[in-house]
């Protein structure tokens, strides 16, 4: 205990609560509380209703919902299949090839989203890849920009691996394949759906990139909340971006329980 | 070896060859032929001087906002815990969930023209029109940035905190050691290091943030990846855009190669 005296602690809590409730939770219940208001001028919200939720779940909402799901989706699988891959083969490789190939895989993280984007649209704005004005540069866009992120973790956890239980499977005959499937990969499954549900929900977030990129048949629900308060409907906005945490939280909170199930094992 | 070759080629043909055609963009004005012009405009132009001084001491002030407020919110969960401290961590790890422009949408209800703040004043007042007109003003980012920030900065030093032995803090206490003192000379040599990590961290992030500014819409405020995405998608000056993007990656991965290094260092 760093305080001792009553008085002073109760002082520090108060001086912690003064500063971390305005800061950190009122902007996510005020996003809340606007979802289901039609005004907002004075302290609390009025005009009490669920009609920014009956139009934030259906037609174009709906189908930018959908669409962030599928790019979400899309973008960690692949993502976690690229990240994965190389920090498994970067752990094989001596000190100064893994260092230089985490060096490259981080990289995503430093260069500016906006202009991950913008590289993006100049390489496959013309042939022999032709994307732009397709979702998958979308996908691409966000796979390239949340690798580095799955990479970071799975290579994390593969230098925290015990390793006697690859060097046993080994010793018994087993082939490297073998070990790799049915050891190595087992045993960090925990952490490979940790990296997943965070590809996802940076990808679910992601407004950078996608702005740059998005052909008009594919918004993702940032580029919508955007939209909506851009054009000043800010309520409609604030449901459509709860609708968002919404399902990103259901997500992380599905991809935590495959996560405590195998690590029982 | 060879199975290190089909990412790190996805990787070049996906990330390192379309970055490259950017910068050899950017040295070719349109349809001409390779030459500085592009960059000698850019760099003469007010609104570029502009946005990279905006976008530098934003970052700055971010970052030395996050890294007091971080270390402060940090210390309270860590070392005087309260009922619930736990739960706020968590909530932390949460908040890192969430995009970073939901802070702009939130703070436009709270200080907005009409939102709360102003809304409570003028029906305390009767004035007209609220104290609270910052929003669209650098300091609007700034307060954003802070917000979202800062648990980049609390969630390193709370897991540098976790591995501190309370036996110094006690030892130091029972020797006469008054908090702040256990603080300066205990504590925050300890902390150093995940703070210098989470500081560059939140130094590049500021850098490169772009969802706050747009979300905020203010003419004022122009940082380099806003003026990137101006003049490639509003303005199609491809040229332009790729100059800025040049100079904008350059001050990033530098500075993130400082901060691996740093981070290193501190065996983070």
């Amino acid at each position: 205990m760093l305080v001792h005296s009553r008085g002073a602690r109760w002082a520090l809590w108060a001086v912690f609560l003064v500063l971390f409730l305005p800061l950190f939770a009122l902007p996510l219940l005020v996003v809340l509380g606007a979802s289901f208001a039609t005004h907002w001028s004075s302290v609390l919200p009025s005009g009490l209703t669920l009609a920014n939720y009956r139009s934030a779940t259906r037609g174009e909402a709906l189908q930018a919902l959908v669409t962030s799901l599928l790019t979400a989706t899309g973008a960690s699988l692949l993502a976690l299949a690229a990240g994965t891959w190389a920090a498994l083969a970067g752990a094989a490789l001596e000190k100064r090839g893994k260092r230089v190939l985490d060096a490259l895989f981080v990289l995503p993280v430093a260069v500016p989203s906006v202009v991950v984007g913008l590289s993006v649209l100049v390489a496959f704005s013309k042939p022999p890849l032709l994307l732009n004005g397709t979702r998958w540069i979308v996908i691409l866009a966000h796979t390239v920009l949340v690798t580095a992120f799955a990479h970071q973790s799975v290579s994390a956890a593969i230098t925290r691996l015990d390793p006697a239980y690859e060097q046993a499977a080994a010793s018994l005959g087993a082939r490297p394949s073998h070990v790799l499937w049915r050891v190595r990969l087992p045993l960090l499954l925990p952490s490979l759906t940790a990296a997943a549900g965070l590809c996802f929900a940076l990808s679910m977030g992601e407004l950078s990139a996608t702005m740059m990129l998005y052909p008009p048949d594919w918004t993702p629900l940032p580029v919508l909340i955007y939209a909506a308060t851009d054009r000043g409907a800010l309520f409609t906005g604030s449901a459509v971006a709860v609708v968002l945490m919404a399902a990103t939280l259901l997500v992380l909170f599905a991809v935590s329980r495959v996560r405590t199930r195998a690590s029982y094992r | 070896m060879v199975w290190a070759l089909p990412p790190v080629a996805l990787l070049t043909l996906f990330f390192l060859y379309p970055l490259a055609l950017v910068v050899q963009q950017s040295f070719r004005p349109d349809g001409g032929g390779p030459s500085i012009q592009p960059y000698t405009e850019v760099f003469a132009s007010q609104a570029f001087r502009q946005a990279l001084w905006t976008t530098v001491w934003l970052a700055l002030a971010s970052t030395a906002g996050c890294l007091a407020l971080g270390f402060l919110l940090a210390l309270v969960i860590a070392f005087v815990p309260f009922p619930g401290a736990k739960a706020v961590a968590r909530f932390v790890d949460v908040f890192l969930s969430f995009p970073s422009f939901l802070i702009t949408l939130a703070l436009l209800f709270v200080y907005g023209g009409v939102g709360m703040a102003n809304g409570a004043w003028t029906g305390l007042t009767g004035a007209a029109q609220g104290p609270f007109q910052f929003l669209n003003t650098p300091w609007g980012v700034l307060l954003a940035e802070i917000t979202y920030f800062t648990p980049f900065v609390m969630r390193p030093l709370l897991a540098a905190f976790s591995q501190l032995d309370t036996a110094q803090l006690e030892a130091a206490g029972s020797l006469g050691a008054r908090a702040p003192r256990i603080v300066r000379t205990v504590i925050l040599p300890e902390a150093l290091p995940a703070l210098a990590a989470g500081g560059s961290l939140v130094l590049v992030l500021c850098l490169n943030e772009f969802g706050i500014v747009l979300f905020t819409g203010a003419k004022g405020v122009t940082t380099l990846p806003m003026l990137v995405y101006g003049k490639a998608i509003l303005e199609s000056d491809y040229p332009g855009a790729c100059v800025v993007a040049v100079v904008n990656v350059l001050i990033s991965v530098g500075l993130y190669g400082l901060y691996r290094v740093v981070s290193r260092r501190a065996g983070a």
